[in-house]
């Protein structure tokens, strides 16, 4: 376990703000992780975000990506570190064209054209967008402005991808198929990538190997999916949904049915039910 | 609305399409100047015809110059009217209150509006044939001796290209609001003008506030992936120029040396 995200006692609070945005977080991500913070509306998660690589500045406390400080002084090198996708698909859209939206990133660290023009399209190839490279971003769908800032990212190999709400204003389908092209990049590159996705979907937290819960700026609980959501009482407590399976689970629990304590999937729960029905 | 603020270009594939777009940008500036080489019938005749035949080779009618045409009809026609009625050496033709209409004026305001008309049909083509980012490319390219001053042409380019990128999306948003201030009632176009304009006040207040939500937004995310302003970038967009420019350009010296030989006839 190599850590790759480090919060010490790091407070953060927005100009002519009372309380702070976060208070006192200390955390540790590790490399190659798949990592979801959650947290009602609010609640500080997409301010973490935004301190991990220096677009908002800590007011104390100290954070390290791969080693590096994240300071004024290591600001390009982090930037290389921690590629980010936000939440608007329109708003992050700097290029007239997918190609050149791509190749954004790339023009900034003075990449030269020819090493660009073998760049651009295997990052467009590896989000399945290699067909859009001339087409402006008037006429793409929510789902596939994502997937460009996706290769947008990709483009300059960074070790850590953040998820700010990356899928929130995708439709259902948009949203599955994110998700599902981030989990095949990361099956691709392993522990080479580390995915922190700041989400309201439960379902896909539930997926994460590690949840991060965040209320009103302070660091509730880092732990597995499993023990998280396996208390539905707290989650509730926190103004956070419950995932699909959990809440069954709590209903039939009411009815006096014995369900099992520990967390279970939509697939496990289904298992459990039919197995239940069959012994009968 | 669309065709008001990007130009109106016209996908195609013509040969003046696959122009380099500094070419057609220089070409257009030196017509404006070129054209004053004409002092007769025959110099205004053989522009004509290189317009002409400039626009043939466009592929796209001439129904879209005539088009291009109207915006501008106005200050066509008021030119050509003081030209007509101020002019007062040469014969008098008629005369009221201060107006004065002389063989001189009447020549002249022709001449006017022919050069008007010649210098517009050929700059259309620019607009026309090419894509408002190339434009937009050009400028950069010919602007950078500017550089030396301390203009900052890359940033200026990048706003131009960042500002037409979001012509589209802004565009939507309006619609969007617009129809969603009509739901609550809101009549736009009804009334007098006084009326009229206040009723895209509750239009333009959300619109203004959304956008500078975004500007912030696109400016954390040109950050995010390494933005800094006033550093040297490489440039993935390139213009190249090729034998086509080579022959346009020819064939423009070629008509500029014709048009002042027309002077001599």
């Amino acid at each position: 376990m190599v850590p790759i995200i480090k919060f010490e006692d790091v407070s953060f609070t927005y100009a002519n703000a009372q309380r702070p945005a976060l208070q006192n977080i200390n955390l540790t991500i590790n490399q190659g992780d798949w990592v979801a913070v959650i947290g009602h509306n609010g609640s500080g998660k997409s301010t973490f975000a935004k301190l991990i690589n220096y677009l908002l500045v800590p007011s104390t406390g100290n954070i390290t990506v791969a080693g590096v400080p994240v300071d004024m002084e290591h600001v390009n090198e982090v930037r290389d570190l921690v590629g980010m996708v936000f939440q608007n698909p329109d708003n992050q859209f700097v290029g007239a064209t997918v190609a050149d939206d791509v190749a954004f990133g790339l023009e900034n660290r003075q990449v030269p054209r020819s090493e660009m023009l073998k760049i651009v399209p295997e990052a467009l190839e590896r989000v399945g967008m290699e067909q859009y490279a001339s087409r402006e971003p008037a006429r793409l769908s929510g789902g596939q402005k994502q997937r460009v800032a996706i290769a947008s990212v990709l483009a300059i190999e960074p070790k850590i991808l953040i998820l700010d709400e990356a899928t929130s204003m995708l439709d259902p389908k948009g949203r599955r198929e994110m998700i599902a092209l981030v989990r095949e990049l990361k099956a691709s590159l392993g522990d080479d990538l580390t995915v922190l996705s700041i989400t309201h979907d439960i379902d896909e937290a539930a997926q994460a190997d590690q949840v991060v819960v965040i209320n009103d700026g302070e660091l509730v609980e880092v732990n597995a999916p499993e023990v998280v959501f396996a208390n539905a009482q707290t989650l509730t407590d926190l103004g956070l949904a419950v995932p699909f399976a959990e809440q069954l689970k709590a209903k039939l629990a009411e009815r006096g049915i014995a369900v099992p304590n520990t967390y279970q999937t939509t697939e496990g729960m289904v298992d459990w039910i039919w197995q239940l029905y069959s012994k009968k | 609305m669309n065709n008001l603020i990007l130009g109106r270009y016209l996908p195609g594939d013509s040969w003046v399409h696959r122009l380099d777009a500094r070419t057609k940008f220089i070409l257009s500036m030196l017509f404006i100047f070129v054209i004053f080489l004409a002092n007769n019938v025959y110099g205004y005749l053989l522009a004509a015809v290189f317009v002409m035949i400039s626009i043939l080779m466009t592929g796209l009618g001439f129904k879209v110059f005539f088009d291009g045409l109207k915006p501008l009809a106005m200050l066509m026609l008021i030119t050509t009217f003081l030209q007509l009625f101020f002019i007062d050496t040469g014969q008098v033709l008629a005369q009221w209150w201060i107006f004065t209409v002389t063989t001189d004026g009447v020549v002249n305001s022709i001449i006017v509006f022919v050069r008007f008309m010649l210098i517009i049909m050929f700059t259309t083509i620019l607009t026309l044939t090419t894509p408002p980012l190339e434009v937009a490319d050009a400028m950069e390219a010919l602007m950078q001796p500017l550089r030396k001053i301390g203009v900052p042409v890359a940033e200026l380019a990048l706003m131009v290209s960042i500002a037409l990128r979001f012509v589209p999306t802004l565009m939507d948003e309006a619609q969007t609001i617009m129809n969603a201030q009509r739901a609550r009632g809101v009549a736009f176009n009804e009334g007098g003008l006084i009326k009229r304009a206040k009723s895209y006040v509750p239009l333009l207040i959300p619109l203004f506030v959304n956008a500078i939500k975004r500007a912030i937004e696109l400016g954390d995310a040109m950050e995010a992936r390494g933005y800094r302003d006033g550093e040297q970038r490489t440039k993935f967009r390139a213009l190249k120029f090729t034998q086509r420019d080579t022959v346009a350009a020819v064939a423009f010296v070629i008509f500029t040396v014709a048009l002042f030989a027309t002077r001599y006839i």
